[in-house]
């Protein structure tokens, strides 16, 4: 028994999912979506990250956040939302605003136009984001869900948060895929990181039994063309 | 070539031929040719089998010359030298303060401490001064020698170099050489520089060298990498790179002939002196000593140094186990004819017995124990195992207390370890000359046989034993050809190169290009490197002022900070393990927290402890072990009470099985007039298969197609290896997929690649809807072949080495405690971005390159898919065929391949939603 969402090209690539009562769709690509408020989410752009290798000596492609951008323009394409959020780390180190290139520049621009665009800070990019449009914010609520960037450590319903950087490792046919993922309760939510260079932290790791207590969490796990929800206890560790 | 027409005229000088006879000795012919080539001013290769004094030979010249000049009165290399305590950029350390001569000062620390132990013992004097070559000298040598002629005071940079791809290799080769250097009184200081040297002692080094310094590839290019090197290389004489036939093979063949050329620019006097096992093709070696002419190769004929070749020695004595037993048709641990091997084993003094894998050693060696009802020492040798416990086996083997050691590839090489009268050679022998210098471990002396007996772990083992003994007896090699130089290493060598002298573009093209693997270098290529090492080398130029290399104003480029040159010389070397976790015994996780600091057990690759779960079963270090967890980079492990491990993935050996014996294989396949050498066994299997499908001819492609357990099966039989058998795996089930044919996963052995699916292949190529021809057209090797390797996990292995080696991702970092897994950035997440937007990147490029031959073998599938156009045969069957049976065998036992993760993922939630529906 499966609900064909043919309507929404959304429905292609998301699946519905509800946090603290509210219906969102999470999208394979990482992003989730609030159809009601039209707001769309990413968490960990890390963008520049290329860069501020670069500045240390560890020359990687200087092409990651146009890949970044240029994915997060395909969900903006396909939602047209009227909010976008980047839920903080949008940027590698403080510096990152200031390398970003000309090109980029403009394409985050264009992103932009039309729309409101909030930077919530995090622990990478504390300071408000100059320069580069948008307006920053510590964090964001909307009725019940609250947007922040590291999960609290007490009990929070409504929170969508990131940080963490979610990776749900399965085995099956002799071997085992490690994936980004959305994990959630039901209650609360930690995203995927965004970011083309950003890495990723197992969710058997300590640091989401302090999020979700239990390990009664369920991982979507972000599949090419689809999420696939398993139990966070099904999943392993590293 | 000049070939020396009575080399028996060239006289050793009065305490050469005295030390000699005092040992009953005879120079031998080829050690006095290698001689006469030194006094001529020649390079030379000596090809030369195990046991005839090739060490020797290459060191003769140089203590001749060392002590014919001392005898004159002059000092060698002589060289005004001011002494050069220049500061240095990140330094190695120590400075060295007094005077270095003072023997009171406390002795230099051993390089390699287990071999002292070596040294010990006078059990071995007889048997040493029987035997007639140089390698045996050791035993004879007193306690401790640590480095001949400290006291020798001496000026000037050094003489003679020598270079092992092994450092313990180098250790044992100095020890040897301190015998004949001792007892002759010769005036000569020999020292070695491995990784385990101490700062103060390399520091000492570069000021003031020795005559002779043993040392590897990567420490040679550290020692070019500084500004001492036209110091201690303007005067070199001669440079010894011994087992040369291994050293080519790889990226530090082609490190090491970088290091060449540069040491052919600095020494105007130099010569090279290759020692080399017997090769097929002589002439790529000779060209990998010289230094080539600067215009394209194809223009001027390349320069060979000359050629020595010593004699035979006796033929070895090989033979293939005629089991008593029943043969497995799949399978490579020979668990059938363990009881065999025991019996070998028994029955002789010493035996080595090689397998493919680790796995494989660690199978054998478990079984071998589970009948050791005579309690013999058998030992166990693998790449993976702690050093220490590694240095133990090899001290315990030479000194004779073992009857045998099951190892791998880890003791292909190096100095006789002990008195080995028998070599087992468990498995496929892959390569007829990998073989013979196998066997060629047993008895070091060349006058006698050596002994080797080979067990074939399966059928088609039997095949390519046969073949192998075939092309043994008709003396054929079938080493690989020439490498060209990679493109990563290159890079490597730039920074270096920039580390040390500043360099000007132009020349450094040009010395490039004198290396024989980078003799076709376009400047382009170069240039391209160049770049990359100077700003990443992308289209867009956003990293000009973070460069690491920069242009000066004289157009010399050089480091842009010491902090460089000091990440350089922590991530010198082109050998990229997969990464490796260490594995540490604790107890069973009886409660949640995990005991730290249990006993280290050796390493195991990440990739292989990522397809377990907690609580599987493996087997290592001879241990049935659980798995736990893994802390950081360490994995821990507790014993486990299970007798049945899971032993959850055959790695393949590294080397697919050659071309060579793979040809000599459809050989005997095709052609019944040979089957009488094989065992009735065999034969039966192959009339068998004869009378219920076919045989294919020795050049065609046989597929045969068959319905089981309500899915379709397609075999084919190429037998061009594994890996290039998965990647025709990858891409047919790509194809196939388009068809609508619905694969759902492949397995690969050396031989066959065996695809299953719901769709009905048959059926469709009786309709004319679908032609075999096309399925294998070589065409796959275009946009299919590209759109797999953009997620091809081995294309992203690959990248992976490609980038560490050019120093893109360093492996090593200073004043960093962080494990590697907190600091790194997934250079898989790198390979995507890098894929999409700049596909020609230099490093991209030379990933490419090695896909060609490495992992993916994608070169060798194409010389398939080109030999079988035209000749596939389609046998439709009912049912499985014997010739299918092994291949089908290794379902569910081997790691199903396909890319598939959405597959895994969607079985995975399948599973799930099952489970909560019932």
């Amino acid at each position: 028994m499966r609900a064909q969402g043919a309507q929404l090209p959304a429905a292609a690539s998301g699946r519905d999912v509800v946090v603290a009562g509210i219906a969102l769709v999470a999208d394979c690509a990482g992003a989730l979506y609030w159809p009601e408020e039209g707001l769309l989410v990413v968490a960990d752009l890390h963008l520049e990250k290329g860069s501020s290798f670069a500045t240390r000596g560890v020359l990687l492609p200087p092409y990651d956040t146009a890949a970044t951008l240029a994915r997060l323009g395909a969900l903006i394409a396909r939602y047209a939302p009227k909010f976008v959020i980047a839920l903080g780390d949008s940027f590698h180190d403080g510096g990152g605003p200031e390398r970003v290139s000309e090109g980029d520049r403009a394409m985050l621009g264009a992103l932009q136009r039309g729309r409101e665009w909030i930077w919530i800070a995090g622990n990478h990019d504390p300071e408000p984001v100059h320069g580069l449009g948008g307006v920053s914010a510590a964090m964001f609520a909307s009725g019940p869900l609250v947007f922040r960037h590291a999960p609290e450590r007490e009990p929070s319903d409504g929170e969508i948060a990131g940080h963490l950087h979610p990776v749900a490792r399965v085995n099956g046919r002799g071997r085992t895929v490690s994936r980004r993922c959305f994990a959630t309760d039901g209650k609360r939510m930690v995203m995927p990181a965004f970011g083309a260079y950003a890495g990723g932290l197992n969710i058997r790791d300590r640091a989401f039994a302090d999020v979700f207590n239990t390990l009664k969490f369920t991982a979507h796990i972000l599949g090419e063309a689809r999420l696939y929800a398993i139990a966070a206890h099904r999943c392993l560790g590293d | 070539m000049t070939v020396l027409e009575r080399p028996e005229e060239i006289t050793l000088p009065e305490p050469f031929l005295r030390w000699f006879k005092q040992r009953g000795w005879e120079p031998r012919a080829h050690q006095l040719e290698l001689l006469a080539k030194a006094r001529a001013g020649r390079s030379a290769l000596l090809i030369a089998p195990t046991g005839a004094g090739k060490t020797l030979a290459g060191f003769l010249p140089t203590l001749v010359e060392l002590s014919e000049t001392s005898r004159n009165g002059r000092t060698p290399g002589r060289q005004a030298r001011s002494v050069p305590l220049h500061p240095r950029s990140g330094g190695e350390g120590l400075e060295v303060g007094g005077d270095l001569f003072d023997l009171a000062a406390p002795p230099t620390p051993d390089p390699s401490p287990p071999f002292a132990a070596r040294m010990g013992g006078g059990e071995r004097t007889e048997q040493a001064s029987q035997s007639s070559a140089i390698t045996k000298v050791a035993a004879n040598s007193p306690r401790k020698l640590i480095s001949t002629g400290r006291e020798v005071r001496r000026e000037g940079g050094l003489h003679t170099l020598y270079i092992s791809p092994l450092k313990a290799l180098a250790v044992d080769i100095a020890r040897n050489l301190e015998t004949p250097v001792a007892e002759m009184k010769l005036p000569i200081r020999i020292e070695t520089r491995t990784g385990d040297t101490p700062a103060s002692k390399r520091q000492r080094q570069r000021r003031d060298p020795p005559h002779i310094l043993l040392t590897t590839p990567e420490q040679l290019a550290l020692i070019l990498a500084s500004a001492d090197a036209p110091f201690l290389f303007g005067s070199l004489r001669r440079v010894v790179l011994d087992e040369l036939h291994s050293l080519v093979m790889s990226k530090r063949g082609d490190l090491l002939s970088l290091g060449l050329a540069r040491l052919f620019a600095l020494a105007p006097d130099l010569t090279s002196v290759g020692l080399s096992a017997t090769v097929a093709e002589p002439d790529d070696l000779r060209r990998y000593l010289m230094p080539q002419p600067p215009s394209a190769p194809t223009q001027s004929a390349p320069i060979l140094a000359d050629l020595v070749i010593a004699d035979d020695g006796a033929p070895p004595h090989v033979s293939m186990l005629d089991t008593a037993e029943r043969l497995p048709w799949a399978g490579h641990t020979a668990r059938h004819a363990i009881g065999e091997i025991y019996g070998l084993i028994k029955r002789h003094k010493t035996t080595l017995v090689f397998v493919n894998t680790r796995s494989q050693a660690e199978a054998v060696f478990q079984q071998l124990w589970g009948i050791n009802d005579d309690n013999l020492a058998i030992a166990l040798h693998h790449g993976s195992l702690d050093v220490a416990q590694r240095r133990k086996v090899e001290e315990a083997m030479t000194v004779g207390r073992l009857r045998a050691v099951v190892c791998t590839s880890s003791l292909d090489l190096g100095v006789d370890w002990g008195d080995v009268d028998l070599v087992i050679n468990v498995g496929a022998p892959k390569g007829a000359s990998r073989l013979l210098q196998r066997i060629g471990r047993a008895n070091h002396r060349m006058d006698e046989p050596s002994r080797g007996v080979l067990i074939p772990a399966n059928r088609f083992e039997v095949l390519e034993c046969t073949a192998a003994l075939d092309a043994i007896a008709a003396k054929a090699q079938d080493t690989p050809p020439a490498r060209i130089g990679a493109l990563d290493v290159l890079a490597q060598h730039v920074l270096g190169r920039a580390c040390g002298e500043p360099f000007l573009a132009d020349g450094l093209y040009a010395e490039v290009r004198s290396a024989a693997p980078y003799a076709d270098l376009t400047r382009a290529d170069f240039d391209a490197v160049v770049d990359f090492v100077a700003t990443g080398g992308y289209a867009l130029k956003a990293y000009e002022r973070f460069a690491k290399i920069r242009q000066g104003k004289d157009g010399r480029w050089r480091v842009a900070h010491p902090m460089i040159a000091q990440r350089y010389r922590m991530n010198v070397g082109t050998i990229v393990e997969a990464d490796m976790l260490k594995v540490r015994l604790v107890r069973s996780r009886a409660s949640k927290l995990i005991p730290r600091g249990g006993r280290l057990l050796g390493e195991v690759e990440e990739y292989f402890i990522e397809m377990l779960t907690p609580g599987d079963t493996f087997v290592f270090a001879g241990e049935i072990l659980r798995y736990e967890a893994i802390v950081e980079d360490e994995v821990y492990v507790s014993r486990a009470a299970s007798e049945d491990p899971k032993v959850p993935s055959y790695e393949g050996g590294k080397f697919p099985l050659s071309t060579y014996l793979a040809d000599r294989v459809r050989q005997i396949v095709a052609d019944g007039s040979l089957w009488k050498e094989l065992p009735p066994q065999v034969r039966e299997w192959l009339e068998i298969q004869q009378w219920r499908s076919l045989l294919p001819g020795r050049r065609d492609l046989l597929v045969e197609t068959f319905p089981r357990a309500n899915k379709c099966y397609l075999v084919c039989y190429p037998f061009e290896g594994r890996l290039a058998h998965q990647t025709l795996g990858m891409l047919l089930t790509r194809r196939l997929e388009r068809a609508r044919l619905r694969p759902m996963g492949f397995v690969a052995n050396e031989y066959a690649l065996a695809i299953w699916g719901l769709g009905d292949v048959a059926l469709r190529i009786s309709r004319g809807e679908l032609s075999l021809a096309e399925l294998f057209d070589q065409d796959m090797l275009g946009d299919d072949l590209e759109a797999w390797l953009a997620e091809s996990a081995l294309m992203k292995r690959t990248f992976r080495t490609c980038a560490i080696i050019a120093g893109l991702i360093e492996r090593r970092f200073p004043g960093q405690e962080k494990s590697r897994r907190e600091v790194t950035i997934s250079t898989d997440l790198v390979y995507d971005v890098l894929r999409k937007h700049q596909a020609d990147h230099v490093l991209l490029r030379a990933a490419r390159a090695d896909a060609g031959s490495g992992l993916l073998d994608i070169h060798r599938l194409g010389d398939m898919l080109s030999r079988i156009r035209g000749r596939i045969i389609h046998k439709p069957l009912d049912h499985v065929s014997p010739l299918a049976v092994p291949v089908m065998l290794e379902i569910g036992r081997e790691m199903v391949h396909g890319e598939a993760s959405e597959e895994v993922l969607r079985e995975a939630e399948a599973e799930l939603v099952k489970e909560a529906m019932q």
